[in-house]
């Protein structure tokens, strides 16, 4: 850490890509705890949504039961969605982003320490807040068990797939909405699979296959999400206009080119 | 770039495939007028009646060419937008980009069709299952690759992050096309296969394919009417103001 902050010999003491992912992760969080508030605000609009719901459809038990994995499971995509645009947005806004851009490590790495910092921050706090709301349903405890579980496997593929949004719409006007618009249709699979594994419990049916599919869902945006989010976030190349020129002259070097001059 | 005699990207230069675009445009709308009109005469005339739902079935020609016809403009368009990426052209993204629209008007008549012919077949307008479901989440992807490419005012970098979006949705199609395999839904499952005889009539078939041909020939002819007027966007440069002065 402090061989990152205060180097004595900057070109002598070259981090290690664990370390400096280790660093980002460490200094995400740091930075999470120290503004509480916001990822407390995202958890309170969780409870709030899920609270709406028996006010909305009545308070009758077995109903409110059998909906239970699938409203906290709407919710929880909701509310993870509201501290997404931020994942990107304040290192946009000084230019740290440009900094790990320029950097000796890969993009990639370095963003899963953001994304794992922010899945601690918003989807590991909902699942662990998720299961006082399943009793308020009136879930038994073994099915709130499967759907913490479930929450478990699931939030970490909302927090990867939702990096590539942020990507795709940091510094954009209006980037928050447009991000739920791109975000939430690719999360759907997510979406199914952990509400279908309560239902499937509920119903007296293993959830193995459920949690099969969202383990796999987890493998495989674990593997190809960061490598998404890293050419994302090469669209920052617009605000540095020697960048751009770059961009540009590598362009009209390029063979597509050629070939028209 | 020589591969062979061939010069691959001889097209790639947007002033050159603007020209080309233009001679193959009318071709296009004739053929997808011709064929629409001979499909639709087999599909309303000749066609049989249907032993178990009667004439409802006979939508089948337009519903089925424009449900393949949304997933084959996806794969197309997320096939161009990764050759934008990696080549860094922007004819290939202008290509993706054109394609949006008509693949999201493609989706939404697949919806749409599948509608009307659900309310007297299956008694309801629409169902949750899995094969609607993702056609409705592409119908979300469409709208989602194109509000992303309008919300970002640099064409490139609106290219570039559109072209990821629609990479990432690929994902999709495949689910779609296989959800009436994988899931046991209300939904039937496929009546044309490459690999066994079609569990149909051959003159059901013959109106299907020939509506299908149709359906190419029309989203062709779209896109490209639509990749000439997105070519203008590059006023600046010198074949743009040739061509304004010119017209």
């Amino acid at each position: 850490m402090s061989a990152v902050t205060h180097p004595k010999q900057p070109a002598a003491l070259p981090v290690g890509l664990l370390a400096a992912v280790q660093c980002i992760f460490v200094r995400d969080l740091r930075l999470a705890l120290r503004r509480r508030a916001d990822s407390l605000s995202a958890m309170l609009f969780f409870v709030m949504v899920v609270s709406l719901f028996p006010l909305g459809v009545g308070p009758e038990p077995g109903l409110l039961r059998s909906m239970a994995p699938g409203v906290v499971w709407v919710a929880a995509l909701l509310s993870s969605m509201l501290s997404l645009s931020r994942l990107f947005a304040d290192d946009h806004q000084d230019g740290t982003l440009e900094q790990l851009l320029l950097g000796a490590h890969p993009l990639a790495f370095l963003v899963l320490g953001k994304i794992a910092a922010h899945w601690i921050g918003s989807g590991l706090m909902l699942t662990l807040i998720a299961p006082l709301l399943a009793l308020q349903f009136d879930l038994a405890a073994d099915a709130c068990g499967v759907l913490v579980l479930s929450l478990l496997l699931g939030t970490p593929v909302l927090s990867l797939i939702g990096a590539i949004g942020a990507a795709l719409t940091v510094g954009l006007r209006g980037g928050s909405v447009l991000l739920s618009l791109l975000v939430l249709p690719l999360a759907v699979p997510v979406l199914v699979f952990g509400a279908g594994a309560v239902q499937a419990y509920q119903a007296g049916l293993g959830f193995s296959a459920h949690f099969s599919l969202l383990g796999a869902g987890l493998l495989v945006s674990l593997v190809a999400a960061p490598w998404v989010v890293r050419p994302g976030s090469g669209l920052l190349w617009s605000r540095y206009p020697q960048m751009a020129d770059f961009d540009r002259k590598f362009v009209m070097r390029h063979p597509v080119c050629n070939s028209v001059r | 770039m020589q591969l062979g005699a061939v010069n691959w990207f001889y097209f790639a230069a947007p002033q050159r495939f603007y020209r080309l675009a233009g001679q193959l445009l009318p071709w296009c709308f004739v053929l997808a007028s011709l064929l629409a009109v001979w499909g639709l005469y087999i599909g309303l005339w000749l066609a049989p009646t249907d032993a178990q739902q009667g004439e409802a079935y006979r939508i089948i020609f337009v519903h089925v060419p424009v449900a393949w016809m949304s997933m084959v403009v996806y794969l197309a368009m997320a096939g161009w937008a990764g050759v934008g990426l990696v080549f860094n052209s922007r004819l290939a993204s202008m290509m993706a980009c054109a394609l949006a629209p008509t693949g999201a008007l493609m989706t939404f008549l697949a919806l749409w069709t599948g509608a009307l012919w659900g309310k007297p077949t299956w008694g309801t307008w629409w169902v949750w299952d899995a094969r609607l479901t993702s056609e409705l989440v592409l119908l979300f992807l469409y709208i989602g690759f194109m509000s992303l490419h309008a919300a970002i005012d640099d064409p490139r970098r609106a290219d570039r992050a559109a072209g990821l979006l629609a990479l990432v949705g690929v994902v999709n199609v495949p689910i779609i096309y296989f959800s009436v395999k994988w899931w046991n839904t209300l939904h039937q499952g496929a009546s044309v296969s490459l690999t066994k005889s079609p569990s149909m009539a051959s003159t059901m078939l013959l109106g299907m394919l020939v509506m299908a041909l149709a359906c190419w020939a029309y989203c062709i002819a779209a896109a490209l009417l639509r990749v000439r007027s997105i070519m203008e966007r590059e006023a600046h440069t010198a074949w743009v103001q040739d061509l304004a002065r010119s017209a």
